[in-house]
């Protein structure tokens, strides 16, 4: 016994994802260069939930279609199980496919109209080649189960389902490969607020059941804290901070976290978001601001954020922080927040 | 009744804007929708009300109403009342309605600035219209120096040169921005604001919410604001009704709402969102869906999922005060005699 230890310690540590100075260029209409993903690395442990957060513009669902294979990193390294994809055969990545899933923000528009439920959740598997008919449908009602369907659902259309239904449908196909990862688009954000919590409830079931790793996009920074373990904090293309949730959520290092923080609206009457934290609006990954890309709306910036990309930078314990004044500047002053 | 409510105290102003058993059904091939059914709402002068709901709780169709913009042929008031500065909407013909009302003392800012604008006009000419159509400027140069004066309230900057701008030229927080300008161009008595911010990044959210104020702060202009996020409810009201399933079940105070909730629904949707701060394992979610408003509950349309639900749910509660303008429609909420 003691022996083994140290092997299931590693495994256990070791990342399921890594991603290393990951880059994406698309060429514009007309000439121009966006740099949508900019030298970003992070990696996510075995059963861990990473989320992505920053505004639209900020490149995450560019990196989420880097890590699905859906796109080509124009440099960089992402390692699955440590092995890199950009590099892998056409069969390791089908292997890669299975093993990663998704979930996407509008369960109006992912799944197919003129699908019956049962060929939506077992279409992965014909895609894949696995089972025959009868192993199939039991997998699709075993899903439905799962996900807190009625095994009646197989035979409707996704018309005949509220919008919280045929997410759990959604979370159904990607969940019939059994897959290691999976990627959460917004999972929520389309779905009424009543029946939100009971999809995230779902998604936290489910991975501990089947010990999913999850890289999950949201803009709701409520949610984030609540559901993630790890975060990283994109801006303009790069990682301006990354760390532990709690840590970041806690302490927020950069301050276009703690700008971002302090803006999230909150269901409290007596709490007002400080205004003037930072101005203005995010730039273009098309004509990214020299240096620090945060320096023209940042209320410290200094001359050296002008002309020099600040590197990360560890200022807590697994907390990367990517501005050159981290350590001096004090986080804006929060109004009262009590308790409801 | 006593002399009391026959004279109004002088402080007390009426209301600007007094929606009484409002009823829009949509009538469509597969039903009638009672979207909205039996509405009661009061904004006063220079107040912001949220109407807070999710999607089909009949918020769009409420401020629709007012506006006399419902969908064409399927949607009718069919009963109530909506007065606004002593003239009831519900009345008027849409030559008066179009003439006096809509976009001059009553306007709307909707959800998403990019289809609310018109991609071959510059700014100019789309902040131009409403003052061209209601005659408050004439002639190039005092639409253009008019146009400049309300994009500078909306702190647009440099107003001069940005109007002659296109829509795709700004960025989704200023036209946001330009939207807002048009529908204060008049110096509307009541502006709807149908999920402005929902859109936007919370950065710029903040920012917008702080124009609001601003502009509520110049005008003493009544404000609805629809939204389905709790935090910009909290952030931004006065007071605020909570709608589901077509009706008012909630509405006072944003204090009295948040911090005193009565109605199991309002409850269950401050138990079951995140809050930033209180990390739980778990969220309390509500159990079901919404129903259906073709053939909605006869009683409490929130019951089939209240875990406090009772025999008495199968009646329709009437609106209880819990406190001082404070109701709940909910026999909890009744009071013990």
């Amino acid at each position: 016994m003691t022996m083994t230890m140290p092997d299931t310690a590693v495994a256990a540590t070791a990342p399921l994802l890594e991603i290393r100075n990951l880059t994406k260029r698309f060429n514009a209409h007309g000439g121009g260069v966006v740099r949508a993903v900019e030298n970003v690395s992070f990696s996510i442990g075995r059963g861990e939930t990473f989320a992505l957060v920053g505004e639209s513009g900020c490149g995450k669902t560019t990196l989420t279609k880097l890590v699905l294979g859906l796109e080509k990193p124009t440099s960089g390294e992402i390692l699955f199980h440590g092995a890199d994809l950009a590099t892998a055969s056409s069969k390791a990545m089908h292997g890669y496919r299975r093993q990663a899933q998704a979930v996407f923000q509008d369960p109006y528009s992912s799944l197919n109209p003129r699908m019956r439920v049962s060929k939506i959740i077992a279409e992965p598997l014909m895609a894949h080649g696995i089972g025959d008919r009868d192993s199939q449908r039991a997998r699709v009602l075993e899903m439905l189960d799962v996900v807190g369907l009625p095994k009646t659902a197989a035979d409707l259309y996704p018309h005949e389902f509220s919008g919280g239904q045929r997410q759990r449908v959604a979370i159904a196909r990607a969940l019939s490969l059994k897959p290691a990862f999976m990627v959460l688009d917004e999972p929520i954000s389309a779905l009424d607020v009543s029946v939100r919590a009971q999809i995230l409830n779902l998604l936290a079931d489910i991975q501990d059941e089947f010990g999913l790793t999850y890289l999950i996009v949201a803009h709701d920074l409520a949610l984030v804290e609540h559901f993630s373990s790890s975060v990283g904090v994109m801006y303009l293309g790069s990682m301006a901070e990354l760390g532990p949730t709690e840590s970041v959520f806690s302490h927020p290092k950069h301050p276009y976290t703690q700008a971002l923080l302090a803006s999230v609206p909150r269901p409290d009457p007596d709490h007002r978001a400080p205004v003037g934290v930072i101005y203005g609006e995010i730039g273009s990954a098309m004509a990214p601001p020299p240096g620090c890309k945060f320096h023209p709306r940042c209320p410290y910036a200094v001359d050296i954020c002008k002309t020099t990309p600040p590197v990360d930078r560890e200022l807590a314990p697994g907390q990367l922080v990517a501005c050159h004044l981290a350590e001096t500047i004090v986080p804006p002053v929060q109004s009262s927040i009590a308790p409801l | 009744m006593t002399d009391a409510a026959i004279i109004p105290a002088p402080m007390q102003k009426p209301p600007l804007l007094k929606v009484e058993n409002l009823k829009t059904y949509l009538y469509l091939k597969r039903g009638v929708v009672r979207a909205v059914d039996g509405v009661d709402l009061e904004v006063a002068e220079g107040e912001t009300l949220g109407i807070v709901g999710e999607s089909g709780s009949g918020k769009t169709m409420t401020s629709l109403s007012m506006l006399r913009l419902l969908p064409k042929p399927s949607g009718r008031i069919v009963e109530g009342s909506i007065t606004l500065d002593g003239t009831d909407l519900v009345k008027l013909s849409e030559d008066e309605m179009v003439r006096d009302w809509r976009g001059r003392r009553i306007s709307m800012v909707s959800q998403d600035p990019l289809t609310s604008l018109n991609p071959v006009f510059s700014i100019g000419d789309q902040v131009g219209a409403p003052f061209r159509y209601h005659k408050l400027a004439q002639g190039r140069g005092a639409v253009r120096k008019a146009v400049e004066a309300v994009l500078a309230r909306v702190r647009i900057p440099s107003p001069a040169k940005r109007i002659d701008d296109y829509p795709h030229q700004f960025s989704g927080g200023m036209r946001q921005r330009v939207v807002t300008a048009m529908a204060i161009a008049c110096s509307p008595r009541l502006l709807i604001a149908d999920e402005p911010t929902s859109a936007l990044d919370v950065t710029i959210q903040v920012q917008m919410m702080e124009l609001f104020r601003e502009l509520q702060r110049d005008s003493g202009v009544g404000i609805i604001m629809i939204t389905h996020d709790l935090g910009v409810a909290a952030g931004i009201c006065h007071r605020v009704a909570v709608m589901y399933a077509g009706r008012v079940v909630e509405s006072g105070d944003v204090r009295e709402i948040f911090r005193n909730p009565a109605h199991p629904y309002t409850r269950g949707l401050l138990n079951s969102i995140p809050h930033l701060g209180r990390k739980r394992r778990r969220l309390e979610a509500i159990a079901g869906q919404p129903p259906s408003l073709i053939d909605p509950p006869r009683g409490c349309r929130f019951a089939a999922r209240c875990p406090q639900k009772m025999a008495r749910c199968d009646d329709y509660p009437p609106q209880f005060e819990v406190a001082t303008g404070h109701k709940a429609a909910c026999w909890l909420a009744e009071p013990r005699s």
